[in-house]
């Protein structure tokens, strides 16, 4: 285990802060050939941002598998349709690879549409079909012109990049819904909130607090979405965008089209919530009451959840914690959030951060903190092993590497079922390491266990802990 | 209700599968390449796909699951994958040192023509793959079949790529288990070794997918199928498949290319099937049946006489994978059910055939389809209800919708534990199954039981 040695070429995507080499990261590239990489593909991307649009049609043109593994595994909450969470696939077959699958694209389209009535339809292109080269964009618009609701190709082909491209085909299809307002007309004290999907419920936790501070949420992009929500998107006075990673190419589109201004924020832990709130009541200063409203807001929910901290923080002072997460936009907030109860981070990755993330991520963490970029879980488990970290953040494919090594784990990526987001969100946040940290389980695993000196022969003392 | 969308009105679909009973071929090949002692396998295509086949496996198995992708991008995807995949295989072959590379195709890498044999003579060639290492390979193209297929043609290409004759038997005999649970295997294992015949089994992901916490993270856990092992088949007495579209392409071809004679056998799943197991076990090696055995037989069949009024004319709905609902749906037949509404995700003619042979007795209430989708059996469901549902994960939704006792079992099951350790194969499995089955059905009996009739004993 400890000699793992590191592929020449990922060399410049693994940094430790206070090492004598220049700070250079290199990331944004492809993942190397042969790599175990924790990433996915542009599909993937597409996927989950339009996912959470509830009364839309989610189609998959492509193989089963690409809709299989998509079926319902985002838990985006709806209040409302699920027609989302339904699994519509061209399962393309051999015969339909030579021949094009066209046709059964268009035939699918029209039998799902005169059958759930959707608002729109977003189609998504899988590798496959960008490589037997179907033109689903006229397909698009002629079944369109048939049934009257907008019929949107996703062009998502896995092999064309990163996820991240994947962020941008979803943002372009999403303008094109925008687009379709006729009469765009901005709303006073209005905002969409972009980039917030919803999961667990947390879309509802963030509405709630804009709606105590007076402000209109015309849309939310997309959680809990509606298509005709989407659609008056243009009459928002602001934008407020979350997930950065995902949703700031919609945000500039917005911006160059509407004169629709954006902020980046992150709902995440008490610091960056409260901050989110008072840009957003900063920007509407011609109403003053959106100010006060803030405050009182804030300083309510502020203290219900400090004397809990306080409570945790006890226990989880300087515990280590390791964070692997999909953009490194959230792994600010979750530094922040971590130092709240006490604990430090020793490991901070990203599947797709940017150079600049990178350079904050540097300026935000400790002396000896590893930063890495992309990731394969040999690294990660050696540095969670080196650094004796007692947490890791991250998503599906890390939370058995992280049991088998035998330290706590929280999910910040697509199974969270309790909403993270907000004052609320913290508290819940703190609980859930809390659990997982100080559980006994982990006092049993070989490596820890070793570590504890067995009690003296003939003494109980084993059977004395509270 | 998720599935309010699910009309009662059934219309012919041709261009569409809604809530797939399936998913694609390459994860069935990542799952079997799993089962090999040192192996890492190798997604040759972009990295979606391996991230989502490993997410899925990481899921149902919730143990890490490591497999390597040639991270394909425009470029690859016009001018073809070698070059992707011969660095890829030499970057495997540095970074993480397994004993060898499974490579498996994608759609992707098969639409565009990849010659995967010829792009691993050709690292070999260029010194890319170290003494004594080793690449197989599989080609899975995901339009075809499902992932049951992907596993056949993985098991396939495993024996076929080392198996070597060397003139001496090794007295051994041949087991392809077929797309089961780690628990399985060994429970399979265990049984032929009970009977006093050695295995070789291939693939075997017995503590690999079902390991225990040691504290430390390692990527070759102490299981699987060696490769000295997999290189002696073709020496072996005979060779058993357990489910003949899973198992049957490995055994066969050791049949044709080494003479190994080889049978096909449903999986053994409930009483019948595991007796036809244990007999073609018994005769093939001419050893009589330890009882040790005959008891676990008999037990189950002692159970089974004990519950049957719980269980007599009840009416079931499935839905899976083919090898697994043969013999399930023979079980259910034992039991004095009634196995109504039956679907499988992987195309082929030959099961609906059998699942009309084995439920004929019950004529024209059995309804069954393959290929076909869970939105199917939900409509068959809502038009003609049933008992019980037995079904994967996905099978929840139908069950809430419809308050149906459920039993989860098959591919994937992500919401449960339990598939990893507790083996359904088997007459011991018999038993479980049979218990899930009860507990199912009782549980419910219990639940809607006015008080008058709410009873101790059942
Ligand atoms: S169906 Fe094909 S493209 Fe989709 S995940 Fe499976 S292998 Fe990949
Ligand atoms: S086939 Fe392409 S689009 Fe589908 S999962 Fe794989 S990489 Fe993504």
């Amino acid at each position: 285990m400890s000699s793992i040695s590191v592929l020449k070429a990922r060399e410049k995507q693994i940094f430790t802060k206070g090492e004598e080499a220049p700070f250079e990261m290199s990331c944004d590239t492809k993942s190397l050939a042969g790599a175990v990489s924790q990433r996915a593909c542009v599909f993937c991307g597409s996927r989950v941002v339009l996912y959470p649009i509830a009364d839309a049609l989610h189609l998959i043109h492509g193989p089963i598998g690409c809709a299989s593994y998509t079926w319902d595994i985002r838990g985006a909450l709806s209040s409302g349709p699920q027609l989302h969470r339904m699994s519509f696939s061209t399962d393309l077959s051999e015969t339909d690879i030579i021949y094009g699958g066209e046709q059964k694209l268009q035939q699918a389209l029209l039998e799902l549409i005169d059958q759930y009535t959707p608002k729109a339809a977003f189609i998504y292109c899988t590798c496959i079909v960008g490589i037997i080269g179907d033109d689903v964009d006229a397909v698009c618009r002629q079944v369109e012109e048939e049934t009257g609701i907008p019929v949107i190709p996703v062009h998502s082909e896995g092999f064309k990049g990163t996820k991240k491209d994947g962020y941008r085909a979803a943002c372009d299809a999403l303008f094109n819904l925008i687009r379709r307002n006729p009469a765009p007309a901005p709303l006073p004290r209005s905002i969409n909130i972009l980039g917030e999907f919803n999961i667990g419920g947390e879309t509802w936790i963030i509405k709630k607090y804009y709606e105590a501070m007076g402000i209109n949420v015309v849309s939310v992009i997309t959680g809990d979405g509606r298509v005709d929500e989407v659609m008056q998107a243009g009459n928002a006075a602001l934008n407020v965008v979350q997930c950065s990673g995902s949703v700031t190419h919609l945000a500039q589109k917005m911006e160059e089209e509407y004169g629709i201004p954006f902020i980046r924020v992150s709902y995440f832990g008490i610091e960056d919530t409260s901050d989110a709130l008072y840009r957003v009541a900063e920007f509407f200063k011609d109403s003053p009451r959106i100010m006060e409203k803030t405050r009182d807001l804030v300083k309510n929910e502020v203290n219900k959840v400090i004397p809990y901290l306080e409570t945790v923080k006890k226990d989880l002072e300087g515990k280590k914690a390791a964070l692997y997460v999909g953009g490194a936009f959230k792994a600010f907030s979750l530094i922040k959030a971590l130092k709240t109860i006490g604990m430090e981070v020793i490991l901070a990755g990203s599947q797709t951060g940017t150079r600049e993330d990178y350079e904050i991520l540097k300026e935000m963490c400790n002396q000896g903190t590893v930063i890495l970029d992309d990731a394969n879980p040999l690294e990660l488990a050696k540095y969670v092993m080196e650094k004796d970290a007692d947490l890791f953040i991250g998503g599906v494919k890390e939370r058995p590497i992280a049991y088998k090594l035998g330290i706590g784990f929280c999910d910040h990526n697509h199974e969270r079922k309790i909403p993270l987001v907000g004052f609320e969100g913290m508290e819940n946040f703190a609980r859930e390491v809390h659990e997982t940290v100080t559980s006994p389980v982990w006092d049993l695993v070989p490596r820890r266990a070793a570590k504890k000196s067995s009690p003296p022969a003939g003494k109980e003392k084993a059977y004395d802990t509270p | 209700m998720l599935l309010r969308h699910t009309t009662k009105e059934i219309k012919e679909r041709k261009s569409l599968t809604v809530n797939p009973a399936k998913t694609c071929q390459p994860i069935g090949a990542m799952y079997a390449a799993l089962g090999i002692h040192g192996c890492l396998p190798h997604s040759h295509g972009s990295q979606g796909c391996c991230a989502y086949h490993r997410s899925t496996l990481t899921r149902h198995y919730r143990e890490p699951v490591m497999a390597a992708t040639s991270s394909f991008t425009e470029g690859a995807s016009v001018f073809g994958g070698q070059a992707n995949l011969v660095q890829a295989i030499d970057n495997i072959f540095t970074t993480y040192d397994p004993d060898l590379i499974a490579v498996h195709t994608t759609c992707l890498s098969e639409t565009i023509g990849d010659d995967v044999n010829q792009i691993v003579n050709k690292a070999k060639k260029d010194g890319k793959i170290p003494e004594g290492k080793y690449v197989i390979h599989a080609s899975t193209p995901s339009y075809v079949g499902s992932h049951v297929t992907g596993f056949a043609n993985m098991a396939k290409s495993m024996a076929l790529q080392f198996a070597k004759k060397s003139g001496t038997s090794n007295g051994k005999f041949n087991i392809v288990p077929g797309f089961v649970e780690p628990s399985d295997m060994a429970a399979i294992k265990e049984m032929v070794k009970t009977l006093g015949i050695s295995p070789i089994m291939f693939p075997d992901t017995s503590n690999i997918l079902n390991g225990p916490l040691t504290g430390k993270y390692t990527m070759y856990p102490k299981g699987g199928v060696s490769i000295e092992e997999l290189k002696s088949t073709a020496d072996s007495i005979g060779s058993i498949g357990l489910g003949p579209l899973a198992s049957a392409d490995a055994v066969r071809a050791l049949d044709s290319q080494f003479k190994v004679p080889c049978q096909v056998l449903d999986l053994p799943i409930g009483l019948l099937a595991t007796d036809r197991f244990i007999d073609a076990l018994r005769s093939a090696a001419g050893v009589s049946v330890p009882d040790s055995i005959t008891r676990e037989r008999g037990r189950l069949l002692d159970v089974i006489s004990d519950m049957h009024h719980h269980l007599y004319g009840k009416r079931v709905a499935l839905a899976g994978d083919p090898d697994q609902l043969i013999p399930l749906t023979e079980f259910l037949m034992t039991l004095g059910m009634k196995p109504v509404h039956i679907v499988t995700g992987t195309p082929g003619k030959a099961f609906a055939k059998r699942i009309k042979e084995i439920t004929a007795r019950l004529g024209d209430e059995v309804k069954v389809k393959g290929p076909g989708d869970m939105y199917t059996l939900h409509q068959w469901i809502k038009n003609e209800p049933v008992d019980l549902l037995i079904a994967n994960t996905y099978g929840k939704y139908i069950a809430r919708d419809d308050d149906i006792p459920y039993v989860r079992f098959g591919f994937p099951i992500l919401d449960r534990i339990g598939h990893t350790y507790f083996p359904t194969v088997g007459y011991r499995g018999g038993i479980r199954l049979l218990e899930q089955i009860l507990n199912a059905l009782m549980d419910r009996m219990d639940r809607d039981a006015p008080e008058e009739k709410f009873e101790l004993v059942m």
